[in-house]
């Protein structure tokens, strides 16, 4: 089994209150996410793009297809909190995820909830602060943190349940520049140090352009699936659907336009340097 | 100037004191409580003292702080004095008007305003040497029995860890909210008592709408991390009785026994 997560024709129906009409936010979806592999999900606000991340840890049940998280149904109400365990997700709100007003407690609540015993707690939590580089801070308060900080905290207390995954839903969108690189290092180090699955949900381009693999949601469907590269070169259609590119695509694109020909797969500005000063 | 309000009146140390088990510590203090209503006799306060001054010295609390403790409260004392003083009946000492002091309402004032300063400097004790995290999980801890009967022990003192956490982050909005809002004309300062009222509400509105959020993101987030009420969760941080818990104990109760002797007498 090599899949972290499998979507099957996924449907996602919320009801609206004014009308009582069911809206779907996400239908006919087909995804499976690879154990170890770091995956990008863009997509414009109202595209479904959180819906999406919510149905991979059981917190919104789908309204029709599957998901499979390591091989469990989300809809087994028995597996539920192996489930939400395996699957940990960070949210956009750095303040409203954090429990206890003592950042190391903090960091206890996962693993208190799943009943391991003290001393492998006050283990566990070490190790998730060291590994966000935040054992200095253990005994703050979280109010007193800035915003990176306090989300890198939510990381740690995702960290110290051990997933095997970690769903990111926006979490830099809240953060000042400083604050996203701080929590962007973070996610890739976890997934190349420590090797767990990274979904990240995002609308910032350049962060999309740091994944592996970039899923781009439009209208509840999917709309684009592939390396960043063969996403990013398909600019017309991602305008078309409302994104931006990543500046350094931007510019090969118009400069393709013009006539100079720009290798596709250039979407860092190193290649871009590299390539215009030849 | 919000982001270093400390919560509660704790007053960070290392005494013995501030390391007793808090379960110990809310029971002394009960306890402490229950004796100065045992007290009869103005002579007894002495033991009482003899106690409270050993604990304020051990605990290295100053006694600025502990006074600081009666000041909110200066009106209840106050009153309770005046209407002990004047409305005991008894052998007249003074006439001021129509009022009457008498010896017996003048022993009375003394006898209720001691006890009344000596329970909140008691009380106080609790709560400046003992972190606010650590009173609620001892409050949990003592409350766990009563969950037999229906009592939610753990939803309580989980009620009271969020709003530790949450108090300063909402003082930070409603300064937020409120220079919002001043930015736009809004005045917060003049005008009768019903017009400063009517002027907090485009605060509050605000204010309440975002804590409706807050709380509902924070109900995802605590499920997403597998929170599922009191049953089978452990803690990182289990509470120990020592030694010195036990002594401390014991010396409240010799305190308690004292003085029901005394007045069984």
């Amino acid at each position: 089994m090599n899949n972290m997560i499998e979507i099957k024709d996924l449907t996602f129906e919320y009801n609206r209150e004014e009308d009582g009409k069911n809206i779907p936010a996400l239908s006919g979806v087909d995804l499976n996410i690879e154990k170890g592999s770091f995956t990008a999900v863009i997509g414009h606000n109202g595209s479904g793009k959180s819906t999406l991340a919510k149905n991979m840890n059981a917190l919104l049940l789908p309204s029709g297809g599957k998901v499979y998280v390591n091989g469990y149904d989300t809809a087994d109400e028995s597996k539920l909190w192996h489930i939400r365990q395996a699957a940990g997700m960070v949210f956009q709100n750095p303040d409203n995820q954090l429990v206890s007003a003592i950042v190391e407690d903090d960091i206890a609540f996962g693993p208190e909830n799943l009943g391991i015993e003290p001393g492998e707690i006050k283990k566990r939590v070490k190790e998730s602060l060291q590994a966000v580089g935040m054992y200095d801070y253990r005994k703050k308060a979280p109010h007193l943190l800035s915003g990176g900080q306090k989300q890198r905290i939510a990381i740690a207390g995702v960290i110290a349940m051990r997933p095997e995954c970690i769903i990111f839903d926006e979490p830099t969108a809240m953060l000042d520049p400083y604050g996203r690189k701080e929590v962007m290092d973070t996610i890739r180090k976890l997934n190349k140090e420590e090797g767990i699955t990274i979904i990240l949900i995002t609308h910032f381009m350049d962060e999309a352009a740091l994944a592996d693999r970039i899923v781009v949601i439009d209208e509840g469907k999917i709309a684009l699936d592939g390396t960043p590269k063969s996403v990013f070169v398909q600019v017309e259609k991602l305008r078309k659907i409302g994104l931006e590119v990543p500046i350094v695509t931007e510019i090969a694109f118009r400069l393709r336009n013009k006539g100079i020909h720009v290798p596709e797969d250039i979407i860092s500005l190193e290649e871009m340097v590299n390539y215009l000063c030849q | 100037m919000l982001r270093d309000i400390t919560l509660g009146q704790y007053y960070p140390g290392e005494s013995l004191i501030h390391k007793l088990d808090p379960r110990i510590k809310i029971l002394a203090t009960f306890i402490f409580i229950i004796e100065l209503f045992l007290i009869t006799e103005f002579i007894q306060y002495l033991w009482i003292l003899l106690f409270l001054g050993m604990v304020i010295i051990i605990s290295g609390v100053p006694l600025k702080f502990m006074l600081k403790g009666l000041q909110p409260l200066m009106i209840i004392i106050i009153l309770t004095f005046g209407i002990n003083i004047f409305m005991t009946k008894g052998e007249v000492l003074w006439t001021l008007g129509p009022l009457n002091i008498t010896r017996e309402g003048l022993h009375q004032a003394l006898f209720m305003g001691s006890r009344l300063i000596l329970l909140i400097i008691g009380s106080s004790v609790l709560t400046l040497t003992t972190k606010p995290i650590k009173l609620t999980d001892g409050i949990e801890k003592l409350l766990n029995p009563f969950k037999k009967i229906g009592l939610p022990a753990h939803e309580l003192a989980m009620m009271m860890t969020i709003a530790l956490r949450f108090i300063p982050t909402l003082l930070e909005e409603t300064d937020k909210i409120m220079k919002a809002q001043m930015a736009r004309g809004a005045d917060f300062e003049s005008g009768n008592l019903l017009k400063r009222a009517k002027s907090l509400i485009p605060l509050l509105v605000p204010l309440f709408i975002s804590a409706f959020r807050r709380a509902d993101e924070l109900a995802m987030a605590m499920e997403a991390r597998c929170y599922r009420g009191g049953e089978n969760r452990t803690r990182m941080h289990e509470l120990e009785f020592h030694y010195k818990d036990i002594i401390a104990f014991l010396v409240v109760l010799c305190l308690l026994g004292i003085i029901v002797w005394q007045r069984l007498r």
